[in-house]
């Protein structure tokens, strides 16, 4: 259904545009019809960059996007498909406006002429377990993080949408209602909707997704099977944010220390490997790596 | 015991009225201990650490007392808890990151912050307290923009700690980090207790995962109570308030798949502590409620060290 293929992005950076950063580099995954797709990197890496740039919100450099084969282009059709939500809840809504606004504002754009709109809203709101007595007709600051969070999701539902990019949308919301959006998701899902989720933690996206793709500093460096990637995790990187989760029932380990690699500057998708069915490794312990070291990311982080 | 809290009691003033944001907790802490503070947002853990520092203008004691080391602190008067301030206790505030001076490098603000505390800079001793957070002596000619988010955050906890205060209490210090800088920082945190840096501190988090990695002990609070307290292990294996049981079950772990076992929230919210219900404050979300639970629950030391808010426990 989407499909990222070499996707880039080089932002301009410096006082004058002199300087260039590879925010993105060279990344390659798809999402499918009901499917959920984590992806997981440490801030900076570029997981939104490439949520934006799926939301056609910013350009790519290089690489394409497309969405039932063809070339994502920003505009009413595609919104219909292809909406996100983003991390801060609290900032897609006016405070001076009751939180309901975001449904009018889609009535109008897209559905100007429907009779049976409440209804349709009503079951939006079914679906992402809210009742009607309890959102509409609020203002936002009378409302919680989660609340605010599954009305967003709500309004994208109305549309009828068949991917969401999910963005951090969970790390503002408390451990008691995290879990219910989810949940959520993963029910929709059920219903045929693709989610992107991206996420710094590793355990939520590990809940949600049967694939993960894991970022560092823009590339893949190891993606595939949910049960593959977290249960024998092959590249350095991934082994060391995994050693470094904290967990409830066990103390935090060492990662093992990081030896070789592939990775150095073979990176990006060109270099991938799969090391086994279904899981793909941009630099491994695998047979054959003589690569230089990876520095563990530094506790100055 | 280090720290000894009784009863403690602190109101907002709001044009609305009084927000009962802290309403009777007692709490012990002892010599050497790292208490782990934990519960939803909104239960009182950023005011309960302010109480024990510094009381902004809205804040009201209500009642109840502070004794550290011996020693009652007099936490309703401004004046009269500065001698304390980074002395015998000493806070490390949400968001403090931003909040240090950008125009001013650091190793200049350093020197100030001591002069403002009677205090002569000890370079020596300074240089081995950033080699014990492995941060080079150089961050001290920098500004604190030019340090990364981990850098910063244990900037912080040396500055808040230079002059071995008794009780440190860090607030959601590791909230907006990575999980690797988030490792390192605790652990740091941790090293700072066992160089005896401070000899006790309270670790505020809503990561119960985190805070399972450093803490000796829990204290989960509920809407302005204890709702539970106990070694770290008890809190996480056999916890005994249902508030705990919930919130522990909420919690996703690298393993836990949807599939495989479905997690669930804790429905409904907190209540408002602004008119705070009767009875025990989980009563109209907990699964356990019956009629007793309309009278309020005692926190017991139902074993030792174990104290559990509930008529159920
Ligand atoms: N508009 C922009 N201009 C220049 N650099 C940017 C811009 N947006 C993001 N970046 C940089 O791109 C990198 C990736 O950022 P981002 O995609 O936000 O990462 P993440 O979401 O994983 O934290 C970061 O180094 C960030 O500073
Ligand atoms: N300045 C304030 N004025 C009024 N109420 C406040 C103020 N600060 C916090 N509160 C209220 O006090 C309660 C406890 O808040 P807080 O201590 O910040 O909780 P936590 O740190 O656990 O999220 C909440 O109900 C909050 O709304
Ligand atoms: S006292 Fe009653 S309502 Fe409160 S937690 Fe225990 S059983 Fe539930
Ligand atoms: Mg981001
Ligand atoms: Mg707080």
């Amino acid at each position: 259904m989407l499909r990222l293929d070499g996707v880039t992005k080089v932002y301009k950076v410096g006082a004058f545009g002199g300087k260039t950063m590879t925010a993105v580099d060279r990344v390659s995954f798809d999402v499918g019809i009901g499917e959920v797709v984590s992806l997981i990197g440490e801030s900076g890496s570029g997981k939104s960059t490439i949520g934006r740039m799926i939301l056609g919100l910013v350009p790519s450099t290089a690489g394409s996007i497309t969405f039932d084969g063809v070339a994502v282009k920003p505009g009413k059709a595609y919104y219909r498909n292809v909406q996100g939500v983003f991390q801060d809840p609290f900032s897609s809504y006016n405070p001076v406006f009751k939180a309901d606004r975001v449904f009018q504002m889609i009535r109008q754009e897209y559905f100007p002429g429907v009779a049976d709109w409440d209804e349709r809203v009503e079951a939006a709101l079914a679906a992402v377990r809210l009742s009607p007595g309890q959102v509409l007709h609020k203002f936002p600051h009378q409302l919680s993080g989660g609340q605010l969070q599954r009305l967003l999701i709500a309004r994208a539902l109305l549309l009828d949408i068949k991917l969401l990019v999910a963005d951090e949308i969970t790390s503002m919301l408390d451990a008691s209602t995290r879990i219910d959006v989810l949940n959520l998701l993963a029910d929709l899902k059920s219903r045929g909707l693709g989610v992107l989720y991206i996420t710094h933690d590793l355990s939520l996206g590990n809940y949600l997704a049967e694939r993960t793709v894991v970022l560092r500093r823009g590339a893949v460096v190891e993606m595939g099977l949910t049960d593959l990637v977290f249960g024998g995790p092959l590249h350095p990187y991934t082994r060391q944010l995994l050693s470094a989760v904290p967990r409830l029932h066990a103390a935090w380990e060492d990662a093992d220390p990081v030896d070789t690699c592939l990775y150095h500057d073979k990176g990006g998708s060109g270099g991938l490997l799969e090391a086994e069915p279904g899981h793909f490794v941009a630099c491994a312990a695998l047979p054959g790596c003589r690569g230089a070291a990876v520095s563990p990311a530094s506790p100055s982080g | 015991m280090s720290l000894t809290v009784n009863g403690l009691q602190v109101y907002y003033r709001t044009l609305k009225g009084e927000v009962k944001a802290l309403d009777g907790v007692s709490f012990s802490v002892r010599d050497g201990e790292i208490l782990g503070l934990a519960g939803e947002s909104g239960c009182g853990k950023t005011t309960l650490g302010k109480s024990l520092i510094r009381m902004d203008g809205r804040m009201r004691h209500a009642g109840g007392t502070v004794e550290l080391d011996g020693e009652r602190l007099p936490i309703a008067d401004d004046a009269r808890m500065n001698p304390y301030r980074f002395h015998k206790v000493s806070l490390i505030p949400q968001y403090s990151m931003s909040a240090m001076n950008p125009t001013r490098k650091i190793g200049k603000m350093v020197g100030e912050l001591l002069r403002s505390r009677g205090v002569k800079l000890d370079r020596a001793d300074l240089e081995a307290r950033l080699a014990q957070v492995e941060l080079p002596r150089e961050v001290l000619d920098r500004y604190p923009i030019e340090l990364s988010g981990g850098m910063k955050q244990r900037m912080v906890m040396v500055i808040s700690t230079l002059l071995n205060p008794s009780l440190l209490v860090a607030d959601e210090i590791t909230s907006a980090l990575d999980v690797s800088t988030q490792k390192a920082v605790a652990r740091a945190l941790a090293g700072f207790r066992d160089t005896g840096f401070v000899k006790s501190m309270i670790f505020i988090t809503h990561d119960i995962s985190l805070t399972y990695q450093i803490a000796d002990s829990i204290m989960i609070m509920y809407a302005g109570k204890l709702a539970e307290k106990a070694p770290a292990r008890t809190i996480v294996t056999a916890p005994r308030h249902p508030y705990t049981r919930m919130l522990i079950d909420s919690l996703p772990e690298v393993g836990v798949r949807y599939g495989d076992k479905k997690l669930s929230g804790i429905p409904g919210s907190p209540p408002s502590l602004l008119d705070p219900p009767t009875g025990c404050r989980f009563r109209d979300r907990c699964p356990l409620a019956f009629d007793k639970c309309a009278e309020e629950p005692p926190a017991l030391e139902v074993e030792p060290d174990h104290f559990v808010a509930c008529w159920k426990a």
